[in-house]
């Protein structure tokens, strides 16, 4: 799952749809902490902590990168990763 | 060569095959939206492994944040913004073979070193579900290993993204 994100975001040109990738990059190494934790570690808790505050994580950072793509949308009516090639001034 | 698989093991397969051919389609088909309802699929079987391995919570928290409001965040950002449903293909072939190449030759070396690590599985037998008080104690005590304060640190950030969130996309 990790390297089918890492290649979606590697050729994909909408910006949306590297967002996309990136959960699955996300996704996949939540279960690696999980599965370390329960099977190497059943006694402690960290790789399961560590998975919740990821999950927490990457659903802030998904929403402020969904607001930023609507806000470059509004500027440049376009999300195509060629559309965003000038900087402000 | 011991054969009897556990239905256990029956179950992570089916859902490791499901959950690889789904993320495959997500990157790459060509419609966005569909994309989207493969990534819906992703986390199903996300949490679905999640609860393979007694951590209900978590596999419920997945089911919440992740397909109930990240997907739903996705799909009404794709048709906001008008994304060309779909993607035009003009992807020069290079680059679409570096990718490929250097996307299945690190899986080959994750996976090779994987499978010929020998890890030491925990020598305490099979354990419980891990209960709600548990999670509770540890996520709101302060003592050596429990974690209040990197919770209150995400309450500080997840304010800090709805705020940051509202600015960026106001209407002037």
């Amino acid at each position: 799952m990790m390297f089918a994100g890492i290649f979606g975001f590697f050729t994909r040109k909408n910006t949306l749809a590297m967002l996309i990738s990136l959960e699955l990059i996300l996704n996949a190494s939540d279960i690696n902490f999980a599965v370390f934790n329960r099977y190497l570690f059943p006694a402690q808790l960290e790789g399961h902590f560590f998975t919740l505050f990821a999950i927490a994580i990457a659903a802030a950072e998904t929403a402020v990168g969904i607001a930023i793509i609507i806000n470059i949308y509004r500027n440049v009516r376009g999300i195509q990763v060629k559309d965003i090639e000038e900087m402000k001034h | 060569m011991n054969m009897d698989i556990t239905l256990q093991q029956v179950a992570f397969f089916v859902v490791a095959i499901f959950i690889t051919i789904f993320s495959v389609l997500t990157v790459t088909t060509s419609k966005i939206l569909r994309s989207a309802t493969y990534l819906l699929f992703v986390l199903f079987g996300t949490a679905a492994i999640y609860f393979l391995l007694d951590y209900t919570f978590l596999g419920a928290v997945q089911l919440m944040v992740y397909a109930g409001g990240i997907i739903v965040l996705y799909v009404f950002s794709i048709l906001l913004t008008n994304s060309d449903q779909s993607m035009n293909k003009k992807l020069n072939k290079g680059k679409l073979v570096a990718s490929i190449i250097s996307a299945l030759a690190g899986a080959a070396i994750v996976l090779f070193i994987v499978l010929t690590h020998n890890f030491v599985p925990a020598a305490s037998g099979e354990t419980q579900e891990l209960g709600m008080k548990t999670i509770g104690h540890a996520l709101m005590g302060s003592d050596k290993y429990q974690y209040l304060l990197p919770f209150e640190a995400i309450s500080v950030l997840l304010l800090a993204c709805i705020i940051g969130g509202l600015v960026i996309a106001r209407k002037r």
